[in-house]
């Protein structure tokens, strides 16, 4: 999958939920969506974004969400 | 013209508590008040003849035949003007009465061609009926005198002819065009002995008839007659069934000549049209048997190879080990399937338990991802269900309509003509569109408000809406405190009555003055019954959800839910777009909107499948054409869409077909996305197979089989067998038993059977112990979820920005007589109306460019370039041009973006930055797009196609 494309998809979820006032609330909006509709080997590759330290342009909301939801989102092993 | 069979009561039903009891020919009758004499008699089964009235419109008095006695009454009253009051005594049979209706007919007959044995309207004429009815004998004015029998016959639509010889001016026709349709296209000119009717100027083609066919069910004779009966003759029998075009899914009675269709008639008693049709529905249905239809099963090996025609078995064997054989290599996840919202309810939910059971994932998606998927993200998080919250008749009761982002005259034309009827009556008109659609102003009909907005802003005029109703105190508290979540009522309340929610602050962001948006907003927050209807226009953007949560919010906030009149009302594009969602065709949902993430939900579908279910979402159609360019998404399934014509950004469409191993297409023609497929399976027109379909309004109708499927099988039969090849046999002997394995899984379901639906005409769901008889309306005592939610809805602006470079904004949308990819329309006489794609561009931005009228053009974006031709509108904005995607040549995708809706996907087709410029030669893209299609059609063997002369 497009990394490039992923983050930015990520982005504009992470623009509706920074509307929340609670930062917390909005990253668990994030988190959930992510978790909710996105398959697994989408969600796979944005971590790897993530942990190649490639993930410029990633909104501090994904980030923060991401790391902090990790357990949730993380798909199984294949 | 209507059928004898089909009874017609003369006078439109009255819904009066009230009652009356009168006596007709000394049968007692009671009925509601404002009954008409001439309907009271139909319904104590007393006939009176009858010409200028029918059911469907508005009693007019004008041929003197169904004149009757009353008790105590000087005169004749004509029965149809004459309204029933309490202890009336009517006759309708005596020697006088009998004398008038005579010589009534007399005159009639005097000026009329006396050539029945050869009228096409033979068997099925009320003047012949009426003649009968009164026993003339013999005309005593002779046939001699003034007449009009020397007029040609106008048969310039390609529908129907118009033979004003046969014409007896009763206006019927006139007034169908005004009370039914609402386009007031047709006139009685002249008095006396030169009237007539008039369609314009010229002819009918030339005038502005919509061809919807109303004027011609209400003709009495032959004057307005479908051409298919002048060529036909007139039908051996009728199958009842549902218009397989738009979201508001007509009811229709085939009619039929042993397996051919011969006229296809809106149904009287239809409740999502009441008798009325448009020109797609009503006469656009020749593409079921055109020479186009795929009678084979094929397969290939490449693309480049030739098709060879196979048996069902073999290419249903083939496709199979193909998915087994790329499961092997690629894993499990790399396959998938796509349903068709142009298929049955059962079909679709076919295709997603094959996907779900037998290819083992859930990479199953529905063309609903590129239109009305926000709906289902924004209703479900706001009220709880993914779903339209009224049914059509609510128009009758609304005091103030919003239409945003929707064209009704043009892409829900039967319902439009409904809630123009409303209109007509006083309702309140707020239109948000960037283009002047023709509800703006059309006859009798003007809009209050016309925001005409900046593609891309409709959160952003939401929002300023709703700061106007929260700010200046409209908003109706009680109803928010008593129905809602109140803690997320007064976080979402703090948030919209921020000043940058103000509409002084966004004028410059909408480009609507604010005082509009204030006016519009008062107006709506004290009109009695609010209701918002929607399109494409709210979904197909870059915040499509947040729009329509911005949608719920206003409703909510205005009490605007939850009774008669109001409401939030998607229009689906369509036919089945809701039933193909309600069938559990996105890849997060089972049938019945529930996640696969719901272990409990898993296990009842795992226990009646014998399977078990992922429990994490498949890909969306969008994923799964990144994936198979990525190389993990190897093959696919579509049933009846055209991803390579109606799908965004086609280059990157192509590019992922062109990645697949093995792409199956199951379609009744060759579409754009067969040119890249592998395995071919010939599908069945909607008249080739039972099922149902479900409505706009969660109305679930019968589909009928009216002849039998053209290859063979129908589309539920043909997944059937390739689930049986995949070692997953399904056993269904109708799809009665589909539907009840739907009831028994899902809980908005669980009252459907075929025979209830048989018995009401149709249900709406929900359907079930707490609504046996189905739901008209929804969320009346509560919300489905509970407590509404409000949730908040910050205006962020798309990224597809204008530039120099690309300085004006394209979107695109649908024409009246076109359906979608056009793959039917195209194939019927439809194409008159709309040859080929053009765009349309405001006069200021055309000179600009020195561009005129009719003239090709380019239109360039950032992904892609094609050409159309321009037509110079004031319906456009300056900055804003506009075309439609009904012709594969036209490429308007290949101009849109892959950018797409936060939530869902769906894709921005509303907003694409493009540069349009002067004396284009057709476009690089257009020039291949020829090549290959020659290329493909050459792969073709002879007699693969009905029609095949090769």
């Amino acid at each position: 999958m497009d990394g490039a494309k992923l983050v930015r998809m990520a982005n504009q979820i992470a623009a509706f939920f920074a509307a929340e006032p609670d930062r917390a609330v909005a990253l668990q909006g994030i988190a959930g969506h992510l978790k909710k509709f996105w398959e697994p080997r989408m969600r796979r590759e944005i971590f790897a974004v993530l942990d190649a330290g490639a993930a410029k342009g990633m909104s501090e909301h994904v980030r923060e969400a991401l790391v902090a939801h990790r357990k949730l989102l993380e798909p199984a092993a294949k | 013209m209507d059928s004898n069979q089909v009874l017609d009561a003369g006078t439109p039903a009255r819904t009066s508590a009230a009652k009356v009891t009168v006596h007709i020919d000394g049968v007692p009758v009671t009925v509601p008040a404002g009954t008409s004499v001439l309907r009271a008699a139909s319904d104590a089964g007393v006939k009176i003849p009858k010409l200028c009235a029918t059911d469907s419109l508005e009693a007019f008095g004008s041929c003197r035949l169904c004149v009757v006695e009353v008790e105590g009454r000087k005169g004749f009253p004509a029965s149809c003007t004459t309204n029933c009051e309490p202890g009336m005594k009517v006759r309708t049979q005596s020697r006088k009465l009998a004398d008038l209706r005579r010589g009534v007919m007399e005159l009639y007959i005097s000026d009329h061609p006396l050539d029945c044995l050869t009228c096409p309207a033979n068997g099925n004429c009320e003047l012949q009926d009426m003649a009968g009815v009164v026993g003339l004998r013999e005309v005593r004015y002779g046939y001699d005198g003034d007449n009009h029998l020397s007029i040609a016959k106008d048969e310039s639509n390609p529908y129907f002819t118009f033979d004003a010889t046969k014409c007896i001016v009763c206006s019927r026709c006139v007034r169908a065009c005004e009370e039914v349709q609402g386009t007031f296209a047709l006139t009685v000119e002249g008095r006396g002995f030169e009237s007539k009717i008039a369609a314009g100027p010229t002819d009918f083609l030339d005038s502005e008839c919509v061809s919807c066919g109303a004027c011609v069910q209400a003709c009495p004779t032959s004057t307005l007659m479908e051409k298919s009966i002048v060529e036909a003759g007139q039908p051996d029998h009728t199958v009842d069934t549902t218009c397989a075009y738009c979201g508001v899914g007509c009811a229709f009675r085939a009619e039929m000549k042993g397996n051919e269709v011969v006229r296809m008639v809106p149904h009287k008693d239809g409740k999502a049209n009441h008798g009325h049709s448009c020109v797609k529905g009503r006469f656009a249905w020749g593409y079921a048997t055109h020479p186009d239809r795929v009678k084979k099963p094929m397969i290939r090996s490449k693309i480049t190879d030739p098709w060879r025609e196979v048996s069902w078995q073999e290419a249903i064997g083939h496709a199979a080990s193909e998915i087994r054989r790329i499961q092997a290599k690629y894993g499990r996840d790399s396959v998938g399937g796509i349903t068709s919202s142009r298929c049955t309810n059962e079909e679709t939910y076919l295709v997603q338990k094959l996907v779900r059971a037998a290819f083992g994932n859930n990479n199953v998606d529905t063309c609903a991802r590129v239109c009305h998927s926000p709906t289902g993200y924004g209703l479900k998080t706001t009220l709880g269900e993914s779903a339209g919250t009224q049914d059509f008749d609510s128009v009758d009761h609304s005091d103030c309509i919003i239409v945003i982002g929707a064209n009704p005259t043009d892409a829900h034309p039967v319902f439009a003509s409904r809630m123009k009827r409303r209109l007509r009556q006083g309702a309140h008109l707020i239109v948000i569109d960037p283009r002047r659609i023709d509800l703006v102003r059309t006859p009798h009909v003007a809009a209050d408000f016309h925001l005409a907005l900046q593609p891309g802003t409709n959160v952003a005029v939401l929002n300023a809406i709703s700061h106007v109703i929260v700010t200046e105190g409209l908003a109706k508290e009680d109803y928010v405190r008593a129905r809602c979540e109140v803690d997320q009522y007064e976080k979402w309340k703090a948030f919209i009555s921020l000043p940058k929610n103000s509409p002084e602050a966004l004028q410059q962001a909408t480009g609507v003055p604010a005082e509009q948006i204030r006016g519009a907003a008062r107006l709506f927050a004290n009109a009695g019954n609010g209701a918002i209807y929607y399109g494409l226009g709210v979904t197909e953007h870059s915040q499509g959800s947040t729009t329509v949560i911005g949608i719920a919010n206003l409703a909510m906030l205005t009490g605007n839910l939850g009774r008669k009149g109001v409401g939030v009302n998607p229009l689906r594009g369509q036919n089945n777009v809701q039933g193909s969602c309600d069938m559990g065709s996105f890849p997060h949902e089972l049938p019945g909107y529930r996640h696969v993430g719901d272990a409990s939900v898993r296990e009842l579908f795992a226990g009646l499948w014998g399977v078990p279910i992922q429990d994490e979402p498949g890909l969306r159609i969008p994923n799964m054409f990144d994936a198979a360019i990525d190389g993990s998404f190897k093959a696919l399934y579509v049933q009846g869409e055209d991803i390579a014509q109606s799908d965004p950004d086609t280059r990157h469409v192509l590019k992922a077909l062109e990645s697949l191993e093995c792409l199956i297409v199951h379609d009744i023609f060759m579409n754009e996305t067969a040119k890249y497929a592998h395995v071919i399976l010939p599908g069945a027109s909607f008249l080739e197979k039972d099922g149902t379909f479900t409505n706009a309004e969660r109305r679930i109708s019968r589909v009928r089989k009216a002849m039998p499927p053209l290859a063979g099988l129908a589309d539920w039969e043909a997944t059937m067998a390739l689930a049986q090849a995949l070692g997953y046999p399904m056993h269904y002997e109708h799809p009665s038993e589909i539907m009840a394995e739907i009831a028994a899984l899902t809980p908005t379901f669980q009252g459907v059977t075929y025979e209830k639906i048989d018995r009401l005409g149709s249900i709406q769901w929900p359907c079930n112990d707490a609504a046996p008889d189905g739901t008209p309306t929804m969320h009346e005592q509560e919300f489905v979820r509970g407590k509404g939610r409000f949730v908040i809805t910050d205006y962020v602006a798309t990224e597809e920005r204008t530039s120099r470079k690309f300085p004006l904004i394209l979107t695109t949308g649908r024409i009246l007589s076109q359906y979608n990819v056009g793959a039917q329309t195209r194939r019927t006489p439809n194409k008159t109306w709309h040859a080929e794609d053009v765009l349309e561009i405001h006069p200021h931005d055309a000179e600009q460019r020195g561009i005129a009228d009719g003239e090709l053009v380019s239109v360039e974006s950032r992904k892609g370039e094609t050409t159309l031709r321009a037509v110079v509108t004031e319906r456009m904005q300056p900055g804003v041009v506009y075309t439609t995607f009904h012709h594969p040549e036209s490429g308007a995708n290949v101009v849109t973006t892959d950018n797409s809706d936060w939530a869902t996907n769906c894709p921005e087709y509303k907003v694409t930055a493009v540069q349009v410029t002067a004396k284009a030669k057709r476009s690089s893209w257009q020039q291949g797009f020829d090549s290959f299609a020659g290329q493909q059609e050459s792969l073709l063997p002879k007699g693969a196609l009905f029609g095949d002369v090769r």
